[in-house]
């Protein structure tokens, strides 16, 4: 309760420096929050790509129907498929006729159905990576009754470099911007350390145990770290509700996930917490450094 | 109570004591001279364990310099009282309010403090004073102050680093023999000064010699150390 009411005299004391602090941590955050807006929405797009994600293998026309229903069974065991639908050459034609209707007139009027049976396989989340795809493709045409296995290899190597793309720029963007509010914090608690310095020292003097001395400015960086968070997320909301009805093609525009909202709060709480053990270690931890 | 064993403390500035060995009894009063630079501020740094030797071990109570833990450094420090030639009271806070501070500090429990501060406003001869600011106050009243609050936690050792220092001689004389009845009532204390004419004044009170950082005389020791 005293570290408490002592931390918010902090606020009382310095209130340019703290407005400030708090200021220069929730701007921080907000961009990092639209970042991580757009981070989100551009993976989840990136991700319904992914769940359509199949690899086909394209069969010999004297494959039987028993080695189809083992290559099947065997192929829908491994932990990596999440199905394995078979195609027959008729699918194929209709799939064709339906989906490729500017070639209508070629598909018309055959006499032999040109297209080959196939097996089509999905893959299960968590399984649908480059080297994954490639070695079930392989396992595919390890039957010799399998022409050949595609995956469209270019675009899914552009897709996994996009989303790689995506998370490395995250990473970079968020750690910057963390740095940037870890400084701003600590420099925070060190002038409100410093502001205070005869106190402590005389706590020193007389026998404050270093709990004592430290707590208060331990809690102002998480109150600075916990409120410049929660000015962040306003802004953030502020932000998804204008691109959502001012920018036309934005109004399917995804908020952020609640697990992403706790994270970023408590992340911003223990963010200036962390800014003020390492400013009160260095500046109180002194004296008792034995 | 205070041992110094064959103690040396340097420091990269180079100044500092050398294998400085003596006791403080329980009880007894001691003072420490020498000039500037001598090695004063640095033996009552090394009680208060603000500093560890380099050599040699200072044992105050039960402590060690060798064994006391980052944690006993509190507990320690609460058995013996510091007073400073620049009272380092705190502007913003009233007479009261500084002794009263020290016994927050301490988590003593609130329905205590004033009476324990009325006590200890009254043993230095403040309590008329105990509503006014230091800034209010003369040289010898914020020094009172300053022993208030290191009585406070009711030390058993009374450290004094050059307290009559900033005082005129009557303020100081009053000072003085503040500490000499802190004393009478069992509290050992150790006043560094250079002041020779307290020493002089005070023939039966044992001194402790310092010159270049070493301890060139004790008088309990029977003259040169």
């Amino acid at each position: 309760m005293r570290a408490l009411r002592e931390a918010l005299a902090s606020y009382r004391r310095h209130p340019l420096l703290c407005g400030l602090s708090i200021g220069a941590v929730a701007l921080s955050l907000s961009i990092l929050g639209i970042f991580g807006l757009a981070a989100h929405n551009i993976g989840g797009a990136i991700g319904d790509i992914e769940r359509r994600i199949e690899v086909v293998g394209y069969l010999l026309d004297d494959a039987s129907p028993e080695q189809i229903t083992v290559a099947r069974r065997e192929l829908g065991a491994l932990p990596a498929v999440e199905d394995v639908r078979y195609v027959s050459r008729d699918e194929a034609l209709a799939n064709a006729r339906r989906d490729l209707p500017e070639f209508s007139s070629l598909y018309g009027d055959l006499r032999v159905n040109p297209l080959p049976a196939s097996l089509h396989l999905r893959l299960r989340e968590g399984f649908r990576t480059t080297e994954t795809v490639s070695e079930v493709a392989l396992g595919l045409e390890a039957y010799p009754f399998v022409e050949e296995a595609r995956f469209g290899d270019d675009w899914v190597d552009r897709l996994f470099d996009l989303r790689r793309l995506a998370a490395g720029t995250a990473a970079i963007v968020g750690g910057g911007f963390g740095i940037v509010a870890l400084l701003l914090v600590g420099t925070a608690v060190r002038t409100a350390i410093l502001a205070r310095g005869e106190e402590i020292e005389i706590m020193q003097i007389v026998g404050a145990r270093e709990g004592y001395i430290q707590r208060p400015f331990l809690l102002e960086g998480a109150i600075t770290g916990l409120a410049g968070g929660l000015i962040a997320l306003g802004a953030t909301r502020l932000a998804y509700l204008v691109f959502r009805s001012r920018v036309e093609g934005l109004d399917a525009l995804l908020w952020l996930p609640e697990r992403w909202i706790m994270a970023g709060v408590l992340g911003a709480s223990l963010l200036g917490l962390l800014a003020a053990v390492h400013s009160v270690h260095r500046e109180v931890g002194r004296a008792y450094g034995l | 109570m205070i041992r110094f064993r064959d103690v040396s403390k340097v420091y990269r500035r180079g100044a500092g004591v050398r294998r400085i060995s003596f006791r403080l009894a329980r009880g007894e009063f001691a003072f420490l001279t020498g000039a500037s630079g001598a090695g004063k501020s640095t033996i009552l740094e090394l009680i208060h364990f603000q500093t560890l030797p380099t050599r040699g071990d200072v044992q105050v109570s039960r402590y060690n310099s060798r064994r006391i833990r980052r944690r006993d450094v509190p507990r320690l420090r609460r058995r013996v009282g510091f007073v400073f030639q620049d009272f380092k009271l705190l502007e913003r806070l009233t007479v009261a309010e500084n002794v009263s501070f020290a016994l927050e500090v301490i988590r003593t429990p609130r329905r205590e403090i004033e009476g324990r501060v009325q006590r200890l406003l009254s043993q230095v001869g403040l309590v008329s004073r105990a509503r006014a600011r230091p800034s209010e106050l003369s040289g010898g009243e914020r020094q009172r102050v300053a022993v208030a609050r290191a009585l406070a936690t009711e030390p058993l050792i009374l450290l004094a680093d050059e307290p009559t220092g900033n005082l005129d001689p009557r303020a100081a004389g009053g000072v003085f023999e503040l500490f000499r009845t802190v004393n009478r009532l069992g509290t050992a204390v150790l006043m560094a000064t250079h002041d020779a004419g307290f020493v002089r004044d005070h023939p039966s009170i044992r001194v402790l010699e310092l010159d270049q950082g070493r301890l060139v005389r004790d008088t309990a020791a029977g003259g040169a150390a």
